[in-house]
C-alpha cells in the first residue's frame, strides 16, 4: 500500500476538523437539550426522581447552544450536526482502512500491549517527552484515539439512534442491545462526558509538545 | 491573563455566531433537509414506511404517567362534560372525506378495538409505559372515505396552551398505520383528565407532542399552509421539528 508523503493523509485533517467542529456544537446543544430534563434512569422508562441514578446540574448558558434555552433550537443542532458525525465518521473510517492508516498507525499489536511497555509509556508522558516509541503514535495514543473512534463516537450515534422513536421502530433490537431508552440516554451521556474528558487531555497534551507545530501538521499535512 | 481574555472573547463570539445562525433563514432550511434525511433513513433503515414501535407487557408499565401541556381544559363546557363523564363528547371527522360527520363515544367504543403497551417519549426526555386502547385511526378515516388529494390528518383539541389553541398533524403513513389509535383508556380505566380524557391520539414512532389530547376533531386535509401558523402543530409553530421521530 502506499505510504502518504505527509504525515496526516488528507482524507485525516478533513475529518479530524469537521469532526471536531461537529462535536463541539453537539455537545454544546447537548447539555442545552440535557437541561430538559435533568435526570438520567436505567431501563426503558424513567420520570420519578426515585427511579433515577443521576440528578444532573442545570448547565449555564455560556456552555450550551444557544446561549439560553430553547430546546427546539438545540434540537434543530442536534438533528443536523448528527448526521453530519455519523457520515463523516464513516467516510472516514473507509478512507484509513484503504490507504492503511488504520493499520500501520492504530492497530494495537499483541507485543505492545505488555505492561513494560505500558508502563514505560507512561512513566515517558509523565516526563512530558512524546517523541518515542516504535510507530507514528505510543501505546497511549493508539489506546486514546482507537477508544474516540471505535468506540465513543459509535457509541454517541448508536444511542442517539436508539433515542429516536422512528429509527428505533426500525431497528428495535438495537434498544434491546443497549438495555431499554432511558439506558441509552445514559450512555450518551457518559460518552460525552468521556468524550469531553478525552478532548481537555488532547488539548493539554498538543499545548505540551508544541502546539504551533502541532496544529500546523494538522492543517497542512506536515512531513513523513 | 490576556491569553485567558482572548479564550473568553473567542468564545463569546463563537457563541454569538452559532445564536445568530440559529436564527438564520438558511439555518431552518438545513434543518428541514436534515429532518427529511434522518426520515428516509429510519425507513430506508426499516425495510419500509410501516415499521412497528416497540410493545411491552403489562409487567413493565410505568408507576407513574405523567401529564404534561395542558393538564386540563379550562372550559366551563369542558367541566360540565366532565361532570359527566364525558357521555356527550363528540369527534368530529371532516374535510377531504365523503362522510363527513360526528362520532359518539358509543359509536369509538364500538369499533374494533385495539389494546397496546407502548413507551410514550417526552421530547425532554424521560419516558413512560402505558397501556392504550381505542380505534385504529384507519378504522374511523375507512369509514370516513378519504377523497383523492388528501395528505395530512389534522388533529383538533379542546385544550389552549399559553393562549393558543392545542393541535397536530401527521402523514398518511402514521395515520394509517397499525400502532396509531384514537385512545379513551389508559391501563384499563378510562382516560384521566391530564393524560387528555376522553380522546387522545397515540402515534407511536413519534415523540409525546404529537399525541394530541382532548381531541374534538379530525380533519382530512391536503396542505397544512393555511392552519394556524402553516407548520402543522402547536409545538411546530414555535420551532419544534414536525417530524418528531428523531
Amino acid at each position: 500500500m502506499a505510504k502518504p508523503k505527509k504525515r496526516h493523509a488528507l482524507s485525516t485533517r478533513l475529518w479530524h476538523w469537521t469532526n471536531a467542529l461537529a462535536l463541539i456544537l453537539l455537545f454544546m446543544s447537548g447539555l442545552n437539550i440535557s437541561n430538559a430534563h435533568r435526570r438520567l434512569y436505567w431501563g426503558d422508562d424513567g420520570f420519578l426522581p426515585e427511579q433515577a441514578w443521576l440528578e444532573v446540574p442545570r448547565f449555564p448558558g455560556w456552555a450550551t447552544i444557544p446561549d439560553y434555552y430553547s430546546l427546539a433550537t438545540a434540537r434543530d443542532w442536534h438533528v443536523i450536526l448528527s448526521l453530519v458525525l455519523g457520515f463523516s465518521l464513516l467516510a472516514f473510517m473507509l478512507f484509513a482502512l484503504f490507504n492503511g492508516h488504520l493499520k500501520r498507525d492504530i492497530w494495537l499489536r499483541a507485543r505492545e500491549w505488555k505492561p513494560r511497555n505500558i508502563g514505560k509509556d507512561i512513566r515517558e508522558h509523565l516526563r512530558l517527552n512524546f517523541d518515542h516509541g516504535e510507530g507514528k503514535y505510543n501505546i497511549l495514543q493508539k489506546i486514546a484515539y482507537a477508544g474516540v473512534i471505535f468506540v465513543l463516537i459509535p457509541l454517541m450515534i448508536f444511542t442517539g439512534m436508539v433515542m429516536s422513536p422512528g429509527m428505533e421502530a426500525a431497528w428495535p433490537w438495537m434498544t434491546e442491545f443497549f438495555g431499554g431508552r432511558q439506558s441509552a440516554r445514559s450512555i450518551h451521556f457518559i460518552a460525552a462526558w468521556s468524550l469531553f474528558a478525552f478532548f481537555v487531555v488532547h488539548m493539554l497534551l498538543v499545548v505540551a509538545a508544541g502546539p504551533i507545530h502541532q496544529l500546523r501538521d494538522m492543517i497542512t499535512g506536515g512531513k513523513e | 491573563m490576556q491569553r485567558r481574555n482572548f479564550l473568553v472573547a473567542a468564545g463569546a463570539a463563537f457563541l454569538a455566531g452559532c445564536n445568530e445562525i440559529g436564527k438564520s433563514e438558511w439555518f431552518g432550511k438545513v434543518v428541514e433537509g436534515a429532518e427529511g434525511w434522518h426520515r428516509g433513513l429510519h425507513r430506508a433503515l426499516g425495510g419500509g414506511r410501516i415499521t412497528m414501535a416497540p410493545e411491552y407487557t403489562r409487567a413493565d408499565l410505568s408507576p407513574y404517567f405523567r401529564g404534561n401541556g395542558s393538564l386540563t381544559v379550562d372550559t366551563e363546557a369542558y367541566r360540565a362534560a366532565e361532570g359527566s363523564g364525558f357521555a356527550d363528547w363528540r369527534l368530529r371527522v371532516g374535510g377531504l372525506v365523503n362522510n363527513p360527520g360526528e362520532l359518539s363515544m358509543q359509536d369509538i367504543r364500538a369499533l374494533p378495538q385495539r389494546t397496546q403497551i407502548t413507551r410514550h417519549d417526552c421530547v425532554e426526555g424521560w419516558s413512560a409505559i402505558g397501556e392504550w386502547t381505542g380505534p385504529q385511526l384507519s378504522s374511523i378515516l375507512d369509514a370516513a372515505g378519504v377523497q383523492e388529494g388528501a395528505n395530512f390528518i389534522v388533529f383538533r383539541c379542546a385544550d389552549d396552551l399559553n393562549g393558543a389553541r392545542y393541535y397536530e398533524s401527521c402523514d398518511m403513513d402514521d395515520a394509517f398505520h397499525p400502532q396509531t389509535i384514537i385512545a379513551h383508556q389508559l391501563n384499563g380505566e378510562a382516560l384521566p383528565v391530564r393524560n387528555g380524557a376522553p380522546l387522545r391520539l397515540r402515534i407511536e414512532r413519534q415523540l409525546g407532542y404529537k399525541h394530541a389530547k382532548y381531541l374534538t376533531g379530525i380533519d382530512v386535509v391536503a396542505s397544512l399552509d393555511d392552519i394556524e401558523r402553516g407548520e402543522g402543530g402547536y409545538w411546530e409553530d414555535r420551532g419544534y421539528q414536525w417530524y418528531a421521530g428523531i
